[in-house]
């Protein structure tokens, strides 16, 4: 049986080398195992041999992430390893991150197998989900003894270049790849089964897991509406005649910002709309249907607030990824916070 | 601490699934703010209705997600 070399990654306290205290000390790497690499050893019987092990810590290597790959990736190529495994890093975001990002450059500039393993909501995992195999573990590193086997049948697979099955089955966070799959049963036979199961308050298997939205608290409300700068803001597509800066009509790249300052209203063919999920017929006839710039214009007027501000914020929410709908709102928020704007009014379609 | 903003829609169910925290009731998805079925005059008054209601939603203090109806 070929022996196959492994790097293993691990942080300060894993390393021995100390707990928080130690978390800023740059990496280091001492050849053989070191502490739980012993584990892989004995879990794969002799066939894993941990020829290289890096230490760094968490402080560290967080906050010194570029620094951190350029220093660690030769010392990994250098050992030839047939994989590197990282981790596992369980909860902990500074361990995880290093280990998401670490497994994802030497994938990519190293074309060496990898896997690491952590808690689904280690933001390691948002960060190289996509591109690396993250073994699904629960909080407590108490599971150490179960996870690293676990990691040493995965890893056996990928460097053996056998068929990694699916998310549930492999046990690996989901990484947001869909392939085609051949049922035997027809998709409206599947869905009917799925909603007898539900009725019938047994257990079944959504084909398509909704995203989990975060929450954010409310903000507090306006004090004085009489001293208080509004903004109108729209996801609904309501650009310049020819869309300008070419906002996409599907899943759009930006957003951004026009001016309003001179307007009474949105005039008929001087706006329109460029959003590709929806009938633009109403709005493309009065604009004013999706950014109420007219009825804005008449309450300002009226002293119901004290200005409206000059710019409307827009982009398309049409199949627009949530991420990006997130950065856009941090964006603008940003952008009416810093003009002094103290209340929005936001439209969507 | 971020601004207050207030979301018109005609879907508030996926407003609430998304985490809107101030959100009114609009007309239509394609015309979340017009009424192109009513009087011009009648449908402006429509919407100038519902950005006062905004206006309000955004001077009312709220501890969770509302619909403000």
């Amino acid at each position: 049986m070929k022996t196959l070399k492994v790097v293993h990654y691990i942080n300060q306290f894993f390393g021995k080398l100390g707990g928080e205290e130690m978390a800023s000390i740059p990496p280091r790497f001492e050849d053989g195992p070191v502490g739980i690499g012993e584990l892989i050893t004995s879990s794969s019987h002799g066939e894993f041999e941990v020829v290289r092990t890096i230490i760094c810590g968490d402080n560290y290597a967080a906050e010194n992430l570029e620094e951190f790959k350029k220093v660690i990736l030769p010392w990994i190529e250098e050992a030839g390893p047939d994989l590197v495994i990282a981790g596992p890093a369980f909860a902990a975001g500074r361990y995880g991150t290093a280990c998401g990002i670490l497994c994802q450059e030497v994938e990519k500039t190293l074309g060496i197998p990898s896997v690491t393993a952590m808690h689904p909501v280690n933001p390691g995992v948002d960060l190289a989900k996509k591109d690396i195999f993250i073994l699904e573990t629960g909080d407590s590193a108490r599971q150490i003894a179960r996870v690293v086997p676990q990691m040493v049948s995965f890893a056996r697979k990928l460097v053996n270049q056998e068929k990694i099955g699916l998310p549930g089955e492999e046990g690996y966070i989901p990484r947001g790849i869909r392939i085609n799959v051949r049922d035997q049963r027809r998709g409206s036979k599947r869905a009917v089964d799925m909603l007898i199961d539900k009725l019938q308050g047994k257990n079944f298997e959504t084909e398509l897991p909704m995203p989990v939205f975060d929450r954010v608290p409310p903000a507090e409300a306006i004090s004085d509406l009489y001293e208080a700068v509004i903004a109108i803001g729209t996801e609904g597509g309501i650009v310049p005649e020819g869309n300008p800066d070419r906002i996409e009509a599907h899943n759009a790249s930006k957003w951004c910002r026009y001016s309003i300052s001179d307007l009474s209203r949105l005039e008929k063919g001087k706006y329109e709309v460029a959003h590709g999920g929806y009938d633009p017929v109403p709005a493309n006839d009065d604009p004013n249907r999706v950014l109420p710039l007219d009825a804005a214009r008449v309450c300002e007027k009226e002293k119901q607030f004290a200005r409206l501000y000059g710019y409307y914020p827009v982009t398309v929410g049409n199949v627009t990824a949530v991420r990006s709908a997130e950065k856009y709102g941090k964006e603008i928020g940003e952008m009416l916070k810093k003009d002094g704007v103290q209340g929005v009014i936001l439209t969507s379609t | 601490m971020g601004l207050p903003a207030v979301l018109i829609t005609a879907v508030p169910p996926i407003a609430l699934t998304v985490g809107a925290n101030r959100i009114i009731r609009g007309i239509a998805i394609p015309h979340p703010v017009g009424a192109p079925q009513e009087e011009p005059e009648e449908e402006f008054r429509i919407r100038k209705g519902l950005v006062e209601k905004a206006l309000k939603a955004l001077c009312t203090s709220i501890s969770e997600q509302t619909v403000f109806d």
